[in-house]
């Protein structure tokens, strides 16, 4: 039995308009005007026990919204919606008891107390009996290193810190189905890694269903087979990430810096993206030339400062396949 | 319920852990909220001493409806800081955070901060009220002293009702909630003197739409043996703090209103 | 200068985007003015003993209050005071322009566009339908213009006061909450000042917080003369000077310890 089931969920918004100006914003203290906004125009998916999977889209193309209604924060204006066999709108209180929440940008640890002391009251909340509260934790905090960081302050800690104590906190109650909102936001690299390496950590030990929302597609590249990807309120793609990728674009990014600029000759393989002083991004295919021996190629004949690989940005890739869809 | 009892206690115990990590400025809060509500009484005083009486009434006994409504609303301030603050709960979308939470929202809320900043203003209220009765002389037999206790603890129930309301009020807009001050804060200046030196109109939005009167104006007139201008029987005057107990009662059905709406409109 | 007025405009944008807070303001101020007229009405019928002022100018002078009583200087800027404690205010040195100054005028942009918004409305309802009156004379109505500005200065002045006072810590924060305090209740905000006993008069005549409110008030309602009023100006005017200097001097000290201590 799938762990989660969505069919055709719609929600609308209704938004009241800004009118520029002052006589606008004067009469808008008197008298607004709405306008509807589909923020899900019948979403569709499912998934498996056990399955990571990465759900992705631009700002504002319905992640959240999604992730409301499964939470049961939000109630749709129709379609179906089964999680762990319940609607979530429906028994809120029996609904979220099986489901843990992370919101990358708010912890739910308390500011001013030790991590400690959250997670203790995280079992109260939760009314966790005290036998298996204790072993969940043990084991959490051993698999994530985390003893020495217990007795500090919430406020105190780092924020790549913060992010996994707050993962273990939405983890005490031994939750079937996890949300990851934006996890690594706003982490420095070093501390992305640790995140992921800790995500990736508990999904081969513990195996919870797991649905992570990101901008970052490294964070889908490091921890996700599966990519569902929303655009405009709706499933733009669903399977996995190499398929998203192939099917799209084949091409990677090489930001090259040269010692100085203007020097650019017309290389064959690779076209210029954009360029800003001595700044230039290329992009090439891999098929036709390995980026190794592009490197090498740019780097003997070029005075290079520095280089860099990447794939195309998950906006780039949408907009691909946007520009795909339509004919 | 028990259970419910226990985590709000665990609740309160970590808000106050918490707010000890910031003692200086506790102290010093706590300092300035006596200062400014003893510079008020002295303002008062001074209103007095011009006019010498409001309406037949004499300093002490405003007093004695000054230090009511203080000590009410300072306990009441600090328990229903969550509800108070609110405003912010759902600007930074931490609402979402307690949805997601198997315990009634309610409870969550009133659980977030025990202040205790408020001490300032309740030990101010309590010497006000101390003052009063010792400078009128009243006798304190155990039914008046229950009456006192009765009237704090309607007041608190009261306000604590409109701190509900006001956070309700929130799933709509964040933005005029200065409206309802009028009710808490302006509550609590209207509930300094006898109702009845207002006019009618007045009067009677603190007697039947906020009941401010029942918990402060009647049962101080039983207090002070005083009859009623208003003709309200001495009976009903014993009894009509429990209209504050009544008043905070209705508060949850509006919340629960509110929280609906949050759900389908998701702000 | 146009680093000063771009601050000063931008502020004034953001804040009428909250119009709707406004438009609660201003409700919220007419129903206070109501409890307050209504309870010195009774004060006045309860007792013949002559009052230091009418019943007419005392309704005027508390709807004054009401109009203007975003002028009294509650609460620090909170953007400094959010950079004083998280230290980011070595960051606001490097910045071309004066710091006193910066702040100052932000203080200021903060003050006036509120202060008017919430004015015009009491001024429009209360003036025909509450009992308030207008300024007794032209003349009167030109040196209350000209003294709110010189209050809306002392205001500014006083805030960063308690806001430089917070780069003292601990110390720092129990100064601004005194100076809140002190202006609240010696401007004339809580009770107009004459109702005050006689004995502290010369007391509130001296200190600068009347400045803030009862000055302007009564040259307004006609309690004071011009001729009694243009020395009054003098005294607005002589305390905001005095009270730039010295918060000028701290604010110097201040950042030089701050800098000293590596904060």
């Amino acid at each position: 039995m799938p762990a989660v089931v969505v069919q055709d969920l719609v929600k609308t918004f209704r938004v009241a308009e800004r009118r520029p100006g002052l006589l606008g914003a004067m009469k808008g203290l008197f008298h607004r005007e709405y306008h509807t906004v589909r923020a899900l125009d019948g979403v569709g998916f499912s998934l498996q026990p056990g399955e990571l999977v990465g759900y992705i889209g631009p700002n504002g193309a319905g992640k959240s919204t999604t992730v409301k209604v499964l939470a049961g924060i939000l109630v749709p204006d129709s379609g179906r919606c089964e999680v762990l066999g319940q609607v979530p709108w429906q028994e809120r209180v029996r609904h979220v008891r099986n489901i843990g929440v992370v919101f990358g940008q708010r912890t739910q640890l308390w500011w001013d107390l030790p991590v400690i002391e959250s997670f203790d009251l995280l079992r109260d909340i939760y009314a966790v009996p005290q036998v298996q509260y204790a072993a969940t934790r043990d084991e959490l905090v051993a698999l994530l290193g985390l003893g020495p960081l217990l007795d500090t302050p919430v406020r105190q800690l780092s924020l790549g810190q913060r992010m996994r104590c707050d993962i273990v906190a939405s983890l005490l109650h031994r939750p079937a189905l996890l949300f990851l909102d934006e996890p690594t936001i706003g982490l420095d690299a070093v501390s992305k890694l640790a995140v992921r390496d800790f995500l990736l950590r508990l999904q081969r030990e513990q195996g919870v269903t797991t649905i992570l929302t990101t901008h970052d597609m490294d964070d889908i590249e490091a921890l996700c087979t599966r990519v569902i990807l929303i655009n405009h309120g709706s499933i733009a793609f669903d399977g996995t990430l190499e398929a998203l990728r192939g099917r799209v674009t084949q091409e990677r990014y090489l930001t090259v810096e040269f010692a100085d600029g203007g020097a650019w000759r017309d290389e064959p393989d690779v076209t210029v993206v954009r360029s800003n002083g001595q700044r230039y991004t290329l992009s090439f295919d891999p098929r036709q030339i390995a980026a190794a021996d592009l490197i090498a190629r740019i780097a003997a004949r070029y005075p290079v400062r520095d280089l860099l690989v990447e794939n195309p940005p998950i906006e780039t890739i949408i907009a691909r396949l946007y520009d795909e869809d339509q004919p | 319920m028990a259970d419910a009892v226990r985590l709000y206690t665990r609740y309160i115990g970590a808000s106050l852990r918490a707010q000890m990590q910031y003692r200086a400025s506790f102290i010093m809060n706590a300092l300035g909220h006596l200062a400014i509500t003893a510079g008020e009484f002295l303002s008062l005083a001074a209103l007095f001493g011009r006019f010498g009486n409001i309406d037949g009434w004499t300093l002490p006994e405003v007093a004695l409806f000054y230090g009511l409504v203080s000590c009410a609303f300072a306990l009441c301030e600090g328990v229903a800081r969550g509800f108070d603050d609110f405003s912010r709960t759902i600007r930074n979308g931490d609402f979402d955070r307690l949805l997601v939470r198997p315990r009634s929202t309610l409870l969550q809320v009133a659980g977030q901060e025990l202040q205790l900043l408020r001490v300032g203003r309740f030990l101010q209220g309590l010497a006000v009220l101390i003052w009063s009765a010792a400078t009128l002389g009243i006798a304190w037999t155990l039914p008046r002293i229950l009456l006192v206790l009765g009237a704090v603890l309607g007041g608190v129930c009261l306000f604590y009702g409109l701190f509900v309301l006001q956070a309700t009020l929130c799933f709509w807009t964040v933005q005029s909630l200065e409206v309802m001050n009028t009710l808490t804060y302006g509550g609590v200046e209207t509930a300094q003197f006898p109702v009845t030196v207002y006019r009618a109109w007045f009067r009677n939005i603190f007697i039947y739409v906020v009941p401010l009167a029942c918990v402060t104006y009647f049962p101080a007139l039983a207090i002070l043996d005083r009859a009623d201008a208003l003709g309200s029987p001495t009976w009903f005057q014993w009894l009509a703090p429990l209209v504050g107990v009544g008043f905070m009662a209705l508060a949850p059905q509006v919340w629960h209103f509110g929280v609906r709406h949050y759900r389908s409109t998701g702000s | 200068m146009s680093a000063y007025l771009s601050t000063f405009q931008a502020r004034g944008r953001v804040l009428l985007q909250y119009r709707e807070a406004a438009l609660a303001g201003v409700v919220t101020q007419l129903f206070w003015g109501g409890i307050r007229i209504m309870i010195y009405e009774a004060f006045y019928r309860s007792s013949s003993a002559a009052q230091p002022m009418s019943y007419a100018q005392t309704v005027t002078y508390l709807w004054l209050i009401q109009a203007m009583l975003l002028l009294v200087p509650w609460r620090v800027d909170p953007e400094a005071a959010a950079s004083i404690r998280d230290g980011s205010v070595a960051y606001e040195m490097v910045r071309p322009a004066d710091l006193y100054w910066y702040w100052f005028s932000r203080g200021l942009a903060q003050r006036v566009l509120p202060v008017l918004m919430r004015a015009a409305p009491i001024f429009i309802i209360a003036m025909p339908f509450f009992g308030m009156q207008a300024p007794v004379s032209a003349a009167a109505a030109l040196a209350w213009v000209a003294s709110i500005g010189a209050a809306a200065l002392l205001s500014c002045a006083i805030t960063m006061l308690a806001t430089i006072s917070l780069l003292w810590s601990v110390a720092g924060d129990g100064v601004s909450r005194l100076l809140a305090t002190l202006a609240s209740l010696l401007s004339g905000s809580v009770v107009p000042l004459p109702f005050y006993p006689d004995w502290a008069q010369p007391v509130l005549n001296a200190l600068p917080f009347r400045g803030l409110m009862d000055i302007p008030f009564r040259v307004y309602t006609g309690d004071v003369t011009l001729g009694q009023w243009l020395p009054l100006l003098g005294h607005q005017l002589i305390w905001t000077a005095v009270l730039v200097l010295i918060g000028r001097w701290l604010l110097a000290r201040g950042l030089r310890r701050l800098v000293v201590q590596g904060g």
